[in-house]
């Protein structure tokens, strides 16, 4: 009898234990998702006729400060513009790895959402072949193209907002060493590094960029690892494009701050506004964020989708032009006046077509020689 | 008392899930979610409909192939943290015979499969030849060799096999492992013929160590080294032996996602952590290949039935990750288990 007991009170232990750390990490879905499982089959029924829509995560996941989360936030303000809640009008599906990508779209599928994102050029495969399965649902990928009638393709004109971002670096800058942390090695992240790298050389040629990438999204100790390295290096101020890797930038730059608060060092944020991802005591590493309004065109596309007006099979392509593409000026203090004034200066000259902004390599090398 | 000791092996698992799924439904009441709808739906996501039961199954099997992959090296005493590199490696490899080759499909489908295989069995080679010969620790190598993969594969796909795109084009149906009867059959889940080859290998595994001479030697390496070297076997010859067999196993479980599941090989963004399951499946499997096989299912129903279990019960996905580790840690606790079960006997007696 005594062994039971002590086995019950272990097990009891163990899970009020496991309970607390569940707390911390559940906290934010709690107010929506009380009486989720009940809520759910009921609604469905009932809002048959109804407008719903949901999206897949890739493996940075819905809370990643950066991608994700913005599009999340971006069905949040669709859903609460008609008065949905979660579970019940929209929701999302977590993706741990790659081979969750078609088992959570097709649960969205079975529990008849009219229309799913995929977030990240990750699912492009996926969306494709769930789309061509399902031709009576509408589909968005986000970050890639697919080529199915009722799939619907939002992309960024990114290589404009890390140009302004350059811009801004290389007016900041003091050591004239940038650096650059990219997640994957893949086309679309090559259209950041590059957008960057031209617009910090086109304020001052002798810039250098030292270029990493951490071959994750969601590796935020390998980001703090190369961070370090840069910062190490001469490096005072690094963009990321790396999702939740980024995170790890952001904490190294913290920490150096931390022990010596008169070193400047700065990191650019990307997606969402980073500020807050920036702050320290009284300091902000932030000097200011690539804003890709992920939600923007989240929100837009499910208005389009629910009034009848879905642009399946098209291409959209969100830029400076929509105010979808953005460059953070809530750092106040370190994007001061003469930045923010250059920055205006490389957008309006974007904007009336005097530069053509390079997308891959090859561009920035012929890019490069005509400056 | 062999019986017993048969009964018991049999028994601590089942205990171990059983005391796993309590805690996690204790931590799910404690969460303000009801852990009956909760395990529904892991349930429904496990066998709702035919769809789900498709994706179990693609999910079971590279599972079982990578069970295999810790159990068969553990029987030689050797710990084979390498499975995670091993698939790697025998995935690329497989899509690349897949993608290179131009044969019909009696040939060109062994072939890619057997290339998995064997890139595997050579990423266990390396590991096992510096333990038989200089006697570098397998866990630090292998740690090492996963990186080692994952980096050259991902150079590989950008440099070689792509012109610096994310994935590769899909195999021909020659090389493809996927079939179209099984999709309608599954309502379009990635359900795919690499099952029955995933079970022939845990049939072999049974066989190459219960019944060979091979595996007489691989078993008494495991237990001890001296004694087997003292009887006149050739211990380096076995370690070697044993890692390349496990990679290769490890190596098969590539070729099955590669060749049956994704039809490619995508840029990979950071382990696929079959490998690192496999682990929690030899252990769950106690190391057999029986075992390895009712683990790696449960395994895969746990995995998939998880996802249906934050959309269908609103129970978010972190809790039932940690529900999954609470099985795995009962698992791991399995001599306290052992323990309490002996005690108890001596008081009944």
């Amino acid at each position: 009898m005594k062994n039971r007991k002590l086995v019950l009170l272990f097990a009891l232990l163990l899970s009020l234990g496991m309970l607390l750390a569940a707390c911390g990490g559940g906290a934010d879905d709690e107010d929506t998702n009380d009486e989720g499982s009940t809520g759910n089959d009921a609604t469905n029924e009932e809002e048959a006729e109804d407008f719903s829509a949901a999206m897949v995560t890739d493996v940075g996941g819905v809370d990643d400060k950066s991608f994700n989360q913005s599009a999340w936030e971006g069905l949040n303000a669709w859903g609460e513009e008609h008065g949905l809640s979660q579970g019940n009008g929209f929701d999302y599906a977590q993706s741990d790895d790659v081979s969750d990508y078609i088992p959570n779209l097709n649960r969205l599928i079975r529990d008849d959402y009219n229309l799913i994102f995929g977030i990240g050029f990750e699912l492009q495969e996926s969306i494709e072949e769930v789309a061509k399965q399902n031709s009576d649902k509408h589909f968005a990928l986000v970050d890639d193209v697919v080529e199915v009638p009722n799939a619907v393709s939002i992309l960024f004109k990114e290589h404009q907002g890390s140009f302004l971002a350059g811009v801004a670096a290389a007016q900041k800058t003091t050591t004239n060493k940038l650096g650059f942390v990219g997640g994957v090695d893949s086309p679309l992240i090559n259209k950041f590094e590059v957008g960057f790298i031209a617009g910090a050389k086109s304020v001052n040629p002798d810039i250098e960029v030292d270029v990493q990438y951490a071959e994750s999204f969601a590796d935020s100790s390998k980001g703090k690892m190369i961070a370090s390295d840069m910062y190490n290096d001469g490096v005072d101020i690094i963009y990321h494009a790396s999702g939740a890797t980024g995170n790890g930038v952001f904490n190294e730059a913290r920490d150096l701050k931390n022990s010596d608060p008169d070193r400047d060092i700065w990191v650019i944020g990307v997606d969402r506004d980073q500020y807050e991802e920036g702050e320290i005591g009284d300091h902000n590493v932030t000097l200011t964020s690539m804003v890709k309004r992920v939600d923007v065109a989240v929100q837009d596309v499910t208005n389009l989708a629910m009034n009848g007006d879905f642009p399946g099979g098209e291409t959209l392509e969100f830029g400076l032009e929509d105010n979808a593409i953005d460059i953070a000026t809530t750092n106040e203090d370190a994007m001061n006046q003469e930045i923010i004034d250059s920055v205006n200066e490389w957008e309006e000259k974007i904007l009336n077509g005097d530069v053509d902004i390079p997308k891959t390599h090859d561009e920035l090398d012929t890019f490069l020689e005509s400056l | 008392m062999t019986s017993n000791n048969k009964f018991l092996s049999l028994l601590i698992p089942v205990i171990s899930v059983i005391l796993g799924l309590i805690a996690g439904a204790i931590i799910m009441l404690f969460s303000g979610y009801n852990p009956i709808d909760g395990y529904l739906a892991l349930w429904r996501g496990a066998f709702g409909d035919a769809f789900t039961i498709g994706e179990t199954i693609r999910r079971i099997t590279p599972l079982i192939l990578t069970g295999l992959a810790v159990a068969f090296a553990f029987r030689t005493g050797l710990f084979n943290i390498g499975a995670e590199g091993q698939v790697i490696v025998g995935w690329l490899a497989a899509v690349w015979v897949g993608l290179a080759v131009d044969a019909p499909m009696i040939i060109h489908l062994p072939l890619a499969v057997l290339a998995g295989g064997i890139a595997g069995g050579i990423w266990g080679f390396v590991p096992g030849l510096l333990k038989a010969k200089i006697g570098v620790h397998e866990v630090i190598v292998t740690i090492m060799m996963n990186y080692i993969a994952l980096f050259i594969t991902n150079e590989i796909i950008r440099s070689v096999l792509t012109d610096h795109a994310t994935k590769t084009d899909r195999i021909p149906e020659t090389a493809s492992l996927s079939s179209e009867w099984l999709q309608t059959l599954t309502f379009y889940s990635r359900l795919h013929y690499g099952i029955l080859i995933a079970l022939f290998a845990a049939a072999v595994m049974w066989f190459l160590i219960q019944r060979t001479t091979i595996g007489y030697e691989l078993k008494a390496v495991g237990f001890n080294q001296h004694a087997s070297k003292y009887a006149g076997m050739n211990v380096s010859k076995n370690i070697i032996l044993s890692m390349v067999i496990a990679g290769g196993f490890a190596g098969l479980a590539g070729a099955m996602e590669g060749l049956g599941t994704y039809g490619n090989i995508s840029v990979m963004s950071g382990f696929t952590n079959l490998g690192f399951d496999g682990i929690a499946v030899a252990l769950l499997g106690a190391n057999n290949a029986f075992g390895v096989v009712l683990a790696a299912i449960l395994f895969g129903v746990l995995k998939e039935g998880a996802g249906e279990m934050p959309t269908g019960a609103g129970v978010p996905t972190e809790l039932v990750d940690i529900i999954i580790a609470l099985i795995i840690f009962f698992v791991a606790s399995s001599y306290i288990i052992r323990w309490v079960i002996l005690r108890f006997k001596k008081e009944g007696k």
